[in-house]
């Protein structure tokens, strides 16, 4: 765990401004990646229509219905984690004054982010057509579900919708012999995450190209489409073999064994993975030195090789069980990863917060919130020897860096801004 | 096998003349399946042949003084050194961090492991079991009185490749800005964990539930934890659904779906964060009926018109199959003189001002070895 907030000497994106117009979750981590890496991202927000991320059960007391309906905007602490290091304009986009002050906005910026469902940019004259002629070179970056064209262009979706579409949700759950219904759900964001990188990925593309050609672009981030870009593997296993994938449960032909297996205490779980005969004499060897009443894994045929393994997979899943019941499973993994073997605990958000290897490596940092206080939010997940990312300020307050956008960035004076408030423009 | 693989790849995809180096045996991928016909053979690795699209190959032998010499030769003219070696060789092919920044000022390495080149796990043995293990992906996903379940067919290597095309293109443009500073001399050493992406752009999320509310997590089958009903996975007549529509206009054309069933009158089927969180069964087994009088294409077209965020779970052949992305002409149709022709995944994004475009297959073990090495 460290501070954040130490110098970042050479943040690499120091030179790009982006028009982040995101909410709910692909869209601000989109924005929030770019702003590790250091470009000025400016949240564009309002009263008028708050990102739901705003809303919901406050970080202190109990007050769910309250926070429904927006009166804890800064006390939202996912909403931290997704919009740190950027900053906050209120603009009315329900007004015609706040979408041209908008439009200004993204004329002085290099990118304009979105997450809106297909048509939404156009009606607010922030589509790449329109922009391009207050800003030559503007790249305009966009998350639809679905995409723009196509018969599912205006389908209604969430992560889970889009992971049941590419086929992924068909692979999450036990092997169909086991009589279990399908799993399906995972407990995260998966294609909102996939959709976050292949944008930010998109731009910083799209940037590199600017910056050679003076040539801006429209990028389009498909939920689909990124999800199932990571998908080739069954898409081709159903190619070459004629046979639907169907859940694996934790097997991997590649493997054996290879599961999640229960330890000594109330469910503690510890991930064993054997891929080699090297592998797989040092985990029987390990297990043979505990019970030396029984016969030898180490020379057991049913083992012998990978294909035995494969073959009797369910059996060794019996095997190791009977031993690991025993152990903790950081015992299990240090004895196992001393013999060079792949062993981990599977750890839930607790163990993961305590564990030594993922502070060090600062995968969760503290930083200052003026109204929350000392606060974690997740860190940055590259680290860059020479132009390091960082988080280096909390997510901004509603309209926090109204005076900076509009009075240093579009020129406009006190008084105007003072009107714009009245009318509810900036608001 | 995969994430830096995938990541080089996601690179091509964008212009980048990406040079596969494998060892003379060949990527331990090839050796991977799935091949046709169940059939193992070193040049129809489906996972070689997806992972390696568009690339070119060279074989180099990394025990051997010559082979590493060949591989620095290699990187003196590269942009962006991809690599995701086992730990012990790092230092024998002179590809640490020390190393590299010494031999070659200006090159951009993206490092890609399973817990990362620090810490104290640098030097475990790993696979993406315990990636999603340390990652807190397995410990929430499977049936609550069953074994936890690592995401299907290595998802977060993929991921983590992904990101890694991400901070490659970053460190391009910090090169290209002209920034120095330090011993920053344009080339840097890009440290990923497969499992630091995973915690934080994934999991990281749990983190205030568990310090706001002491929620450490749990496995909730088919249903989403912490959430608004209806959220889960259910059986419809020829295969499953997955229905997610929290917002309350979504829920109603939902309802109206069903016929407006006299259920919700009651004040217990009102609630809808109980239903979600205190007895979801009972509330699933409300709207189950329903699915199981109808199958994913009626769902899927009911659904669409009503605008309700619900959609059939499809299997991998129908995924291939579905005509939106056919008709958005997604897929790549790519033929390997020696696997045949098959249907791959698209790019994950598209600029549509510089499309990318798949030039060749997978290159054959050591095809391009005259072509780069001169041999």
């Amino acid at each position: 765990m460290t501070v954040a907030g130490s110098p970042m000497p050479l943040p690499p994106l120091r030179n790009v401004r982006v028009v982040d117009l995101g909410s709910a979750w692909a869209g601000p981590m989109a924005g929030h990646l770019l702003a590790d890496m250091g470009a000025e991202v400016i949240k564009v927000e309002s009263r008028a229509r708050m990102d739901g991320m705003r809303l919901g059960r406050p970080m202190v007391g109990e007050d769910l219905a309250g926070g429904d309906r927006g009166l804890w905007p800064e006390l939202q602490p996912v909403f931290h984690g997704l919009n740190r290091n950027k900053l906050s304009v209120t603009l009315n986009l329900r007004t015609e004054a706040g979408r041209g002050l908008l439009q200004q906005l993204a004329s002085v910026s290099d990118v304009v982010l979105a997450n809106f469902s297909p048509g939404v940019l156009e009606r607010l004259g922030m589509d790449y057509a329109s922009l391009r002629v207050v800003k030559r070179d503007i790249i305009v970056a966009s998350m639809p579900a679905f995409g723009d064209s196509g018969p599912l262009r205006d389908m209604v979706a969430y992560a889970p919708i889009i992971q049941a579409m590419s086929g992924m949700m068909s692979l999450v759950g036990y092997a169909p012999d086991e009589g279990e219904p399908l799993v399906g759900e995972l407990q995260a964001a998966w294609s909102d995450t996939v959709a976050a990188l292949c944008a930010a990925l998109g731009v910083v593309a799209a940037l590199r190209r600017r910056n050679r050609t003076g040539q801006g672009q429209y990028v389009e981030a498909a939920h689909l489409e990124g999800t199932a870009a990571l998908l080739g593997v069954p898409m081709l296993d159903y190619q070459m073999t004629g046979t639907i994938p169907v859940p694996p449960g934790n097997d991997d032909p590649d493997f054996a064994p290879h599961n999640n297996y229960p330890c000594a205490g109330d469910d503690t779980w510890i991930a064993i993975g054997v891929s080699t005969d090297q592998e797989w004499q040092a985990l029987a060897g390990t297990i043979d030195s505990d019970r030396t009443d029984r016969v030898r894994l180490a020379t057991d045929a049913r083992f012998a090789d990978q294909s035995s393994r494969w073959a009797n997979r369910r059996a060794l899943d019996e095997v190791i069980a009977e031993w690991t019941i025993e152990l903790s499973p950081q015992q299990v993994t240090e004895r196992l990863q001393a013999a060079g073997v792949a062993a981990m605990p599977v750890m839930n958000i607790a163990d993961q917060f305590a564990d030594p290897h993922l502070n060090a490596r600062e995968t969760y940092v503290e930083i200052d919130h003026p109204h929350a206080g000392a606060e974690m939010v997740y860190g940055v997940p590259w680290r860059f020897s020479g132009t390091p990312g960082a988080v280096r300020t909390p997510a901004p307050l509603l309209g926090q860096h109204n005076e900076y956008v509009l009075r240093q960035l579009l020129g406009i004076d006190g008084s105007r801004i003072d009107d714009l408030i009245a009318q509810q423009v900036v608001y | 096998m995969v994430s830096a693989p995938f990541c080089a790849k996601v690179l091509g995809e964008f212009g980048a003349d990406v040079i596969k180096v494998e060892p003379p045996e060949g990527d331990a991928a090839r050796r991977a399946g799935p091949f046709p016909g169940a059939q193992p053979h070193v040049e129809r690795s489906g996972l070689f042949l997806f992972a390696n699209l568009g690339k070119r190959g060279v074989t180099l032998n990394a025990n051997e003084p010559a082979g590493i010499d060949g591989l620095h030769r290699l990187l003196a003219d590269t942009d962006i050194f991809v690599e995701n070696q086992a730990y012990p060789t790092l230092a024998g092919a002179g590809i640490t961090a020390e190393e590299l920044r010494v031999r070659h000022p200006h090159l951009i390495t993206v490092s890609l492991s399973p817990y990362g080149r620090t810490g104290d796990y640098r030097e475990y043995a790993g696979y993406d079991l315990q990636v999603n293990a340390l990652s807190g992906m397995s410990f929430g996903t499977g049936h609550p009185h069953r074994e936890p379940l690592t995401t299907p067919v290595r998802q977060a290597g993929y991921l983590a490749g992904l990101g890694g095309a991400y901070a490659a293109i970053v460190a391009l443009l910090a090169r290209e800005s002209g920034l120095t500073g330090g011993e920053y001399e344009g080339g840097q050493y890009i440290d990923i964990a497969d499992s630091g992406v995973i915690s934080t752009l994934l999991t990281g999320y749990h983190l205030p539930t568990f310090i706001y509310r002491g929620i450490a997590g749990s496995r909730s089958g088919n249903r989403m934890r912490l959430g608004l009903f209806p959220n889960c996975v259910l059986p419809c007549r020829d295969g499953y659904v997955c229905i997610d529509a929290p917002q309350m206009e979504q829920y109603q054309r939902f309802l109206h779906l069903l016929g407006d069933p006299d259920w919700t009158d009651n004040p217990r089927y009102r609630d809808r964060r109980a239903m979600s969180d205190q007895y979801p069964q009972e509330a699933e087994n409300l709207i189950a009926p329903w699915f199981m009088e109808h199958d994913k294409a009626e769902i899927l077209q009911l659904c669409l018109e009503n605008r309700i965020p619900c959609a059939p779970v499809l299997t991998m052949d129908e995924a291939l199959e579905l005509s939106h992305l056919h008709q958005r002409d997604w897929f790549v149709e790519s033929e390997h003189p020696d696997a045949g022709a098959y249907r791959f995944p698209g790019a994950p994004v598209r600029l549509h001002g510089s499309p990318g475009r798949i030039v060749r297959p997978a290159p054959l073990l050591g095809q391009h070895n005259a072509d780069v090495l001169g041999r």
